[in-house]
């Protein structure tokens, strides 16, 4: 299957042109001009995060945060429902003439269901929002993709993006100091 | 080790290292390294340490609590002592790894992995005495909510209760976080591995995660979103251990400096055991670049530092006791100073007032030998704080005519020397299966060379 990378492609069976930097900077000033020359559909890859990255590709993401409030009060709001409805309609215990209402004590518990029920989405909405698990994806049929993991930076302009052109996307990206230059296939 | 920094401006990873250095180095303890003759020998050593705990527990299934010392009055014995001791321990994977990083110190980053693997295997010991100390542990399902035949519902307003919600739910957000926090790593452990069963283990468990710069965008959100759940969390859980005492009318429990004094003995207890187990291994694997001096000295800080917190709850207790007026709280105090436990109070004195003490000289600080020694004495010492507080407070209450004698058995002590196999049995079987260090933070700890004179 990798071997395919370094073969031409017809243009419906690549995913896109992607170029390889020695180091961050690079690969960050390499996404500046690309997202200045237009290009929409691109994504970059590293082994850390890289701060200034996501502005650099006009990533913009702010539903993992909402995602957990939402979760954080809905586990506000399971865990006080569960407390009441134990202490006060379905087991009501009289102790020492206390109110069955006793929501003082439900503080830690109802605390408790909130952290847990916020940390799971935040795990799971992480996996949605980044569409993980995903075995398989086309940049992997880069052979020199192993290194993104390690020590090489990469982006990728796909060959869905309305301005993408086979030579001329290549050209762009051979004169932003690049290491080299592979067709990917999807 | 030769080198001598000053504190301040010694760095957290050691100089000359890049992105390809660093990977190789962590990653190939787990990939390429030859297992060092340490591991094998200790792992085969706690593996059959672990079965002293198989043996008691196993036992105590099959013929019945009477088996533990634990009576009328002290109905807490070991189980209960280990119970706490082991959920403190686990406390200081949750500080480093959340506190520290909304706190934005990067020294944590080398050893934050490993002292989370900590917490989760320290909470599974803690957990387990709980539900066998319950006498039938098949039964323990009947701790949680949830619509029954019986009619019946746990009591919300007991602090118990609130137990098994607070250490459950710790138990979840431990493994929830340090498993977000390997992705990028089991990613990086994919792409270098050796063998088709390697690649498809750890590909699996990456979730195809590939590093891309929305992937980040996202992780990073999500990472810190778990810190800044985890903080309370860390409090609220030993708070709430601190509440199954406190919350009673037992002579020594009910006091309020129980919570906060709790939280300190659990983050002292945590680095001691972060350092019992690192050091050994920092030099087993020969780790000394990434757990630098600056590291064991940080960790000797916070150390004395919630050392002294508990020192202060020790005081404070005494003092009450006292200032209460009341007789039931002095007799305690003299029981403690003078009882038939007296030995285990000053032993706890020794050890976790004494001998941390040593840790304000600065070179012991960075003494491995001097750091090992001191971190044994505060484990053992805040064991025996539970004693003082657990079975020393229950012996003799509030009528001499209810007063006993608590003497664990065999098969206490059996269950409790096999958790501490099972738990340095784990963490030996994390080391060999998974970076120990968070591979993708000690390269961002990498000072770029253009920049230069910053070391």
């Amino acid at each position: 299957m990798s071997s395919q990378a370094h073969e031409p492609q017809a243009e419906s069976n690549l995913y896109g042109l992607m170029a390889e930097f020695d180091d961050a900077d690079t690969l960050m000033k390499a996404c500046e001009a690309a997202r200045d020359a237009g290009f929409k559909k691109m994504d970059a890859y590293a082994p850390l995060p890289v701060h200034g990255l996501s502005e650099a590709l006009g990533i913009d993401d702010e539903r993992i945060q909402k995602i957990v409030l939402c979760a954080g009060l809905t586990g506000t709001t399971v865990g006080f429902s569960l407390m009441y409805y134990i202490t006060v309609i379905s087991y009501p215990m009289n102790v020492g003439g206390k109110p069955l209402f006793s929501w003082p004590a439900y503080v830690p518990p109802v605390f408790e269901t909130t952290v847990l029920f916020a940390a799971l989405s935040a795990l799971i909405g992480m996996c949605v929002l980044n569409g993980l698990p995903m075995p398989y994806h086309p940049v992997f049929n880069n052979p020199r993709f192993e290194m993104a993991s390690t020590d090489r930076f990469f982006l990728c302009i796909e060959a869905e993006d309305p301005k993408f052109d086979l030579g001329n996307t290549r050209k762009f990206l051979e004169g932003l100091h690049s290491q080299e230059v592979v067709e990917v296939a999807k | 080790m030769t080198e001598q920094y000053h504190s301040a401006t010694a760095p957290v990873l050691a100089p000359g290292h890049n992105n390809k250095s660093v990977t190789e180095k962590i990653a190939g303890v787990v990939l390429t390294q030859k297992t060092p003759k340490g591991w094998f020998i200790v792992f085969a050593i706690t593996f059959m340490v672990m079965h002293a705990m198989v043996f008691s527990l196993g036992s105590l299934v099959v013929r019945g609590i009477g088996l533990w010392g634990i009576n009328q009055p002290v109905g807490w014995g070991l189980d209960i002592i280990n119970f706490v001791w082991w959920i403190g321990i686990g406390h200081a994977g949750t500080l480093i790894s959340a506190i520290l990083l909304l706190l934005r110190q990067q020294w944590r980053m080398s050893i934050s992995r490993f002292a989370e693997a900590m917490t989760i295997f320290a909470v599974m010991c803690a957990g387990l005495y709980p539900v066998f100390h319950t006498g039938r542990p098949w039964l323990a399902y009947w701790l949680l909510p949830y619509p029954n035949t019986m009619a019946l519902w746990p009591q919300p307003r007991s602090p118990l209760v609130w137990d098994v919600f607070a250490v459950s739910t710790y138990m979840t957000v431990s493994i929830v976080f340090w498993y977000v926090g390997l992705i990028p790593d089991l990613g990086t452990m994919r792409d270098r591995a050796k063998t088709m069963f390697g690649k498809k283990m750890y590909g699996f468990f990456s979730l195809g995660w590939r590093g891309s710069a929305r992937h980040w965008h996202v992780y990073e959100t999500a990472s810190l979103l778990l810190a800044g759940l985890s903080t309370p969390l860390v409090v609220s859980v030993h708070s709430v251990v601190s509440f199954d005492f406190a919350a009673g009318i037992i002579p020594g429990w009910h006091t309020t400096v129980f919570p906060p004094y709790f939280v300190a003995g659990a983050v002292f207890a945590g680095f001691a055991m972060v350092l019992t187990l690192g050091i050994p291994i920092r030099k087993l694997y020969g780790l000394e670049d990434y757990i630098t001096d600056k590291h064991l000295d940080n960790m000797a800080k916070v150390m004395l530092t919630t050392g002294l917190v508990v020192v202060y709850g020790y005081f404070l207790e005494v003092f009450f006791a006292f200032y209460s007026a009341n007789e039931y709280e002095i007799a305690m105090a003299h029981n403690r100073f003078s009882g038939p436990y007296s030995a285990m109070y000053w032993a706890l004195i020794l050890c976790n007032f004494i001998v941390p003490q040593l840790l304000w000289i600065h070179s012991f600080r960075r003494n491995t030998t001097v750091l090992f020694i001191v971190s044994m004495f505060i484990n053992v010492g805040m064991w025996l704080e539970r004693f003082v507080i657990i079975p020393m407070s229950l012996h003799r209450d509030f009528l001499p005519s209810s007063w006993g004698f608590y003497m664990p058995t065999i098969f206490d002590w059996g269950a409790f020397i096999g958790s501490i196999g099972f738990f340095t049995f784990m963490m030996f079987l994390f080391i060999r299966g998974l970076p120990m260090i968070s591979i993708f933070e000690v390269r961002t700890l990498i000072k770029k060379p253009a920049q230069g004179g910053g070391h």
